[in-house]
């Protein structure tokens, strides 16, 4: 069972950015993120501003570089896809360390690296910084539809729970000597990914049930009934 | 007597599949009774449970509340009165901190600011759990989040509390707070339980529901010595246990 405080990516503080609103934190970086998939790639200098900006709210927050830069590895996928691009785009060649690259190719490559680590690292900021609870209020207060929000809640609320289950069934399999190692042992993965599905949609309807023996009529009380 | 806290006439059942589930239930309880509901796996005891709040709607006889009969009209008043404290406590705990989750409840009562925080912490000291209001519910070991599944549940001050197996899955120190919790609150029990030390523990009066029908309604003690009864319906003491044997607890 999961110990200590909030979720794996939020950083406990006392900040300022911890303290700001959910809502006011959450439009500021919808707007900075506009803000950067909007400039043109070849701007260089704005890079570097948008980066300062980001690199202080890091600091004002108090959050340590290195918890945000081991959690930025979710990166990595596009960093990979980006160092190809020069090699594999079409286009007027240009020499980098006596290899030739596609000049148009490394313009895009440069623009997926820097627009996707500034939006990785103010997403992990607000993530470091928010509590889940208060993302979701923030959400509410920005009258983001009620559904949804309320999806997103259980979600947050029931992922440790599912996660532990599906690590329960691994134990049961492998105690019974069960290894997937080959291709021919998908389909019981397979089978348990379907088990699983079944179980969380049981769950699903035994959660339906305990909230309607509390009076639930299909919203969720805003703000916490507060 | 005032009407029964609860009043179950003829509740028969079917489950759209067709399995029939309840045959002619009639069960009575008054208030402040702390009553058992004992039976096989199967006996139909969740069924005639989700019948109490109007979850599942009678094929044929009637459900009262406190007089009140449960009908579409009443549900809201209805899920007031009867609080149910499901088995799993992460069926019943959903919102991301204890103190949203007991709110839930009232706050659907249209409970708001001061009066609903009054009645969240109000609710949570009787169960012991007052510091835990600001704990996501899934930080918690499960015997809290089973005392808290029962604040959730007071917090809209029911007439009736209906616990589904309280004491499944505690250890034997949650097992007893929770008896210390559940003896110590001013309002009607009615407890479906497996677990017959429990049963005689803390209810005076138990009934056994077997194959959709009552099949026995008395004290305690006389249910769980009727060696008879108990066999005919997959009763069984645990190892060791035997009511005959025990010095029975001063509060009758």
């Amino acid at each position: 069972m999961g110990a200590g405080h909030g979720h794996k990516l939020h950083y406990h503080g006392h900040s300022p950015v911890h303290r700001a609103p959910a809502h006011l934190k959450l439009v500021a970086l919808l707007g900075f993120m506009l803000v950067v998939v909007a400039t043109p790639r070849t701007w260089f200098p704005a890079f570097a501003v948008y980066l300062a900006v980001v690199v202080a709210v890091v600091g004002l927050s108090r959050v340590p570089a290195s918890y945000l830069l081991k959690r930025m590895v979710v990166e990595v996928p596009f960093v990979v896809f980006a160092a190809l691009m020069p090699f594999v785009a079409t286009g007027p060649r240009v020499e980098v360390l006596g290899v030739p690259v596609s000049e148009a190719g490394l313009i895009a490559a440069w623009a997926l690296v820097a627009k996707g680590t500034l939006g990785v690292l103010a997403s992990l900021t607000l993530a470091a910084t928010t509590e889940p609870r208060d993302l979701l209020l923030g959400l509410q207060r920005l009258r983001f539809p009620d559904q949804l929000v309320q999806i997103m809640g259980f979600m947050i609320r029931y992922l440790d729970v599912v996660t532990s289950e599906m690590q329960r069934m691994r134990v049961a399999r492998e105690s019974r000597g069960f290894d997937a190692r080959s291709p021919k042992h998908w389909p019981v993965l397979a089978r348990s990914a379907g088990a699983l599905f079944v179980r969380s949609y049981e769950r699903g309807e035994r959660v339906h049930l305990a909230m309607l023996s509390r009076g639930y009529t299909g919203s969720l009380p805003r703000d916490g009934g507060r | 007597m005032s009407s029964p806290v609860l009043d179950v006439q003829g509740l028969a059942y079917a489950y759209p599949d067709g399995h029939q589930a309840l045959y002619g239930v009639d069960l009575h309880v008054h208030r402040g009774e702390r009553v058992a509901l004992l039976g096989p796996n199967g006996a139909g005891k969740t069924t005639l449970v989700l019948h109490l709040n109007g979850i599942l709607t009678a094929g044929r006889g009637r459900v009262a509340v406190s007089g009140l009969p449960v009908t579409k009209q009443n549900l809201t008043e209805v899920r007031r009165r009867v609080g149910i404290v499901f088995q799993d406590p992460d069926d019943q705990l959903f919102m991301p901190t204890v103190r949203d989750d007991v709110a839930f409840g009232p706050a659907n009562l249209g409970l708001r600011g001061t009066a609903l925080e009054r009645r969240v912490l109000d609710a949570l000291d009787k169960v012991g759990m007052a510091d835990f209001v600001d704990r996501p519910p899934h930080h918690l070991s499960f015997g809290q989040r089973r005392r808290v599944a029962v604040a959730t549940v007071l917090a809209m001050e029911p007439e009736i509390l209906v616990l589904d197996e309280p004491s499944s899955n505690l250890d034997p120190a949650s097992r007893r707070e929770l008896a210390e919790i559940l003896t110590g609150l001013d309002v009607t029990v009615l407890m479906v339980t497996h677990d017959l030390p429990y049963a005689f523990e803390l209810c005076p009066r138990s009934v056994v529901l077997s194959d959709g029908v009552i099949e026995a309604d008395g004290a305690t003690y006389d249910v769980l010595t009727d060696d008879a009864l108990m066999s005919a319906h997959r009763l069984e003491l645990p190892y060791g246990f035997d009511p005959r044997t025990i010095v029975r607890p001063s509060s009758g």
